[in-house]
């Protein structure tokens, strides 16, 4: 089989060569090899790799998956530093996001920053967030010589990657934005994600600023490894906060002394505002910050941005404080990369809604609105703004446990769902893990006679639609690759209705 | 009727939603009538041990676990005099460790437990993560537990002692023996967390009609003090959970 002549030995090339199995399409790889091989004999070294990249990218979309990761991957088992030089010829550089929440949605307003004011972006696809992904995005933005069309490079990593992607890109600008317990079968324990973050951070060169969030303590202790290529940003206004902290609260202690923090504020999980008395540790004044938070539930917020350039009033049409971090962590790294607040704001102005986090469908006269949930920091924001809209609310719930989901779903019990009891009119739980879902909203003091079990995703949003009235909004939390499933089912079951958009049942 | 829970260290010990058992035990005393309170002990708070009829101890990531290991010594005696009058105790990884005679690192240092239970943990190679099904004997029935496990200390009993259950699926103590978690009294030790309690009402019910007998003083007999409740959604999720584990 020619498909052996890159028959790669390491773990990361293994997984192509089941994945390639896995579909089934052995025609399509054996095309690849051979193709490979012939690039090889005849044509320079990048261009070879570019063409295999195009070639497993046809294949791949042949066989009716998505190529977002697989050429990356292949060229990848050749040579591992391809994404490297690719990166290195972007004429303005590179940024890579890293963040238990909030990446993809921080990373589609950088680019809009970036495009806003005249910038060509290479962006990794959201969900290829490994190495393959930044590789395949690189190699999809070169012409067959490995020149980059775009200008600069921008990519959210997932968080246990982004030393090995840091250490390969060499960028510009590297934004961190928090560190939340988050699928802990996956990550394991959280302070070692923080020492691996902190290892890299210290090794970066002096190209790079870091760019990290003051009021995650975990994160802005990162700045003490190398203070003059460090920036930091917070909220500033500590009415946007709170008195208690959640349940989902994971970084309660200096990570210096190890004694407990003391906070002024909670904004988010241990997001806030924090000082240790025993050793004097505090949050770093930020040089970029938020100003008059403003949240009006979920039809938006808006602050005033200060950062060292100036100040700017911003505007952002998605709900909660936690887009308001994102927000911020878009200025902050847009900042770092010399743009002024004007430009700022000019770019963060219109922006919509990153894939499935707040997106709002509408569907024969009823609406769906999509809400992302993957960890219990997120979701108690999601509850807490959605909680703040008038009237009982019906939900669905949609509860995966696949690896992406994170096989334990134990983590839904430090949501404080208990905020929902007496808020909403009907929730339907569905997912692969739908009945430990309803159980923990039982647990929660929600009525088990307003819950209704439906694993199949399309089943439960047919019977949540079917239980609001006309104008109402179904809101809807799904996990991961819920979401996926649930905007695939969107999709193929429904058509337009008419020129608004509207959708029906096929 | 009341139920006093002591949950101790609960913002240190808490790393899987280990808050998920005792809102399970509050919520099943409450739909019952039964008043519970819940009081919590951090670093330097020590109950009166002789209030209490319910213990926890949930599991911890290493540093909180290195500080509660500290503190622990200066509860032994309380804890294993109360639970020698027959208090009920539920500890979870990294808290069933710490009751135990002590854990190896892998770097061979020797960190001491509270010697309650007749066990030791040695640092193991692999990570022991999934869902785990564990076939029980509690209190003369049967139960099949269903959790989740996520440890890399391989614990093994003493010659003697008694495990909670045996391993259908998972790894269980150390993925050698086909034994999982410990029982001493009314005093259990385990890996399993998902939370443990919601799914498996068999198990919570057990653990507080022990915890009212210890209220009370007297034995409560075979007949169960505790009203049936509605368990459909409870039994649901354990059946799904058991359909995961291929079991």
């Amino acid at each position: 089989m020619q498909f052996r002549s890159i028959r790669p030995s390491h773990a990361d090339g293994m997984l192509y060569y089941q994945s390639a199995w896995n579909f089934g399409e052995k025609y399509w790889f054996d095309m690849i090899g051979k193709i490979h091989e012939h690039v090889q004999e005849t044509m320079p070294a990048m261009a070879a790799k570019v063409i295999l990249a195009r070639a497993v990218t046809l294949a791949t979309n042949r066989v009716g998956h998505g190529g977002t990761t697989l050429p990356g991957r292949v060229v990848r088992t050749i040579d591992r530093s391809v994404a490297g030089r690719l990166s290195r010829r972007l004429t303005h550089g590179s940024a890579v996001v890293s963040a238990t929440n909030g990446k993809t949605t921080t990373c589609a307003m950088i680019a809009r920053i970036l495009e806003k004011n005249g910038k060509k972006v290479a962006r990794n696809r959201e969900g290829a967030n490994l190495a393959a992904g930044v590789a395949t995005a690189l190699l999809k933005d070169s012409s067959l010589m490995g020149r980059p069309r775009s200008q600069t490079g921008l990519f959210e990593v997932d968080e246990a990657v982004f030393p090995e992607v840091a250490a390969l890109l060499k960028p510009e600008v590297v934004l961190l934005m928090n560190l939340f317990r988050d699928q802990l079968d996956r990550y394991g324990e959280l302070e070692h994600l923080a020492e691996l973050w902190r290892t890299a951070v210290s090794s970066l060169g002096n190209v790079t600023v870091s760019v990290l969030n003051a009021d995650d303590p975990l994160v802005a202790e990162m700045a003490a490894l190398r203070p003059e290529r460090s920036l930091c940003y917070g909220i500033e206004d500590a009415g946007a906060g709170g008195l208690v902290m959640q349940h989902a609260s994971d970084s309660k202690y200096c990570p210096r002394c190890g004694n407990p923090f003391d906070y002024e504020v909670f904004f988010m999980g241990h997001l806030g505002k924090y000082h240790c008395s025993h050793c004097g540790n505090r949050r770093p004044s930020p040089m970029v910050y938020a100003e008059n938070v403003r949240l009006d539930g979920m039809r938006g917020s808006s602050f005033d941005l200060a950062t060292p350039a100036g100040k700017a009033a911003v505007e952002i049409p998605l709900p909660g404080l936690y887009n308001v971090y994102n927000a911020l962590g878009a200025a902050a790294a847009a900042t770092a990369m010399g743009f002024s607040p004007q430009a700022i704001q000019k770019g963060l102005g219109g922006f919509s809604a990153a894939f499935g986090r707040v997106e709002q469908i509408p569907i024969g006269g009823k609406k769906v609105c999509l809400l992302l949930v993957k960890n219990p920091a997120g979701f108690n924001e999601v509850v807490r703004t959605l909680l703040d809209e008038p009237g009982e609310k019906s939900l669905m719930i949609a509860l995966n446990d696949k690896i992406a989901d994170g096989r334990d779903i134990s983590w839904i019990w430090d949501v404080d769902l208990e905020m929902l009891a007496g808020g909403v009119a009907s929730v339907a739980c569905s997912g692969s893990r739908a009945e430990e879902m309803a159980m923990r909203l039982k647990y929660a003091g929600i009525e088990p006679a307003l819950l209704d079990v439906r694993p199949g995703l399309r089943a439960a949003l047919e019977e949540g639609l079917r239980r609001i009235q006309m104008g109402e909004t179904l809101y809807v939390l799904p996990t991961y690759t819920a979401m996926l499933a649930l905007r695939q089912a969107i999709a193929q079951h429904f058509r337009p209705e008419n020129e608004m958009g509207d959708l029906v049942w096929k | 009727m009341e139920v006093r829970i002591a949950h101790l260290y609960p913002s240190l010990m808490n790393i899987y939603a280990d808050r998920g058992n005792i809102i399970t035990l509050a919520m099943r005393c409450a739909w019952r009538g039964i008043e519970v309170l819940v009081d919590e002990f951090g670093i330097g708070e020590t109950p009166s041990w002789d209030d209490y009829d319910f213990y926890y101890l949930g599991g911890g990531q290493d540093r909180e676990q290195q500080l509660v290991c500290r503190d622990l010594a200066a509860k032994r005696e309380g804890l294993a005099e109360a639970v020698e009058r027959g208090a009920v105790l539920l500890s979870i990884c990294g808290g069933y460790q710490l009751l135990g005679d002590y854990y190896r690192t892998g770097a061979g240092e020797t960190m001491e437990g509270i010697g309650l239970f007749r066990a030791h943990t040695v640092a193991g190679r692999r990570r022991c993560i999934g869902n785990i099904v564990v076939e029980a004997d509690i209190g003369g029935s049967r139960l099949v537990l269903a959790g989740f496990e996520n440890h890399s200390g391989k614990t093994f009993l003493d010659p003697g002692q008694q495990a909670l259950g045996r391993v259908l699926t998972g790894f269980g103590n150390n993925a050698e023996d086909g034994l999982e978690g410990i029982v001493y009294r009314n005093a259990i030790g385990t890996y399993m967390h998902g939370p443990l309690l919601p799914k498996n009402p068999g198990l919570t019910d057990w653990l507080l009609a022990r915890s009212l007998e210890h209220r009370q003083g007297q034995a409560i007999g075979k007949a169960s003090p505790l009203p049936a409740l509605d368990d459909s959604l409870e039994e649901a999720a354990h059946a799904v959970a058991l359909r995961i584990s291929g079991k």
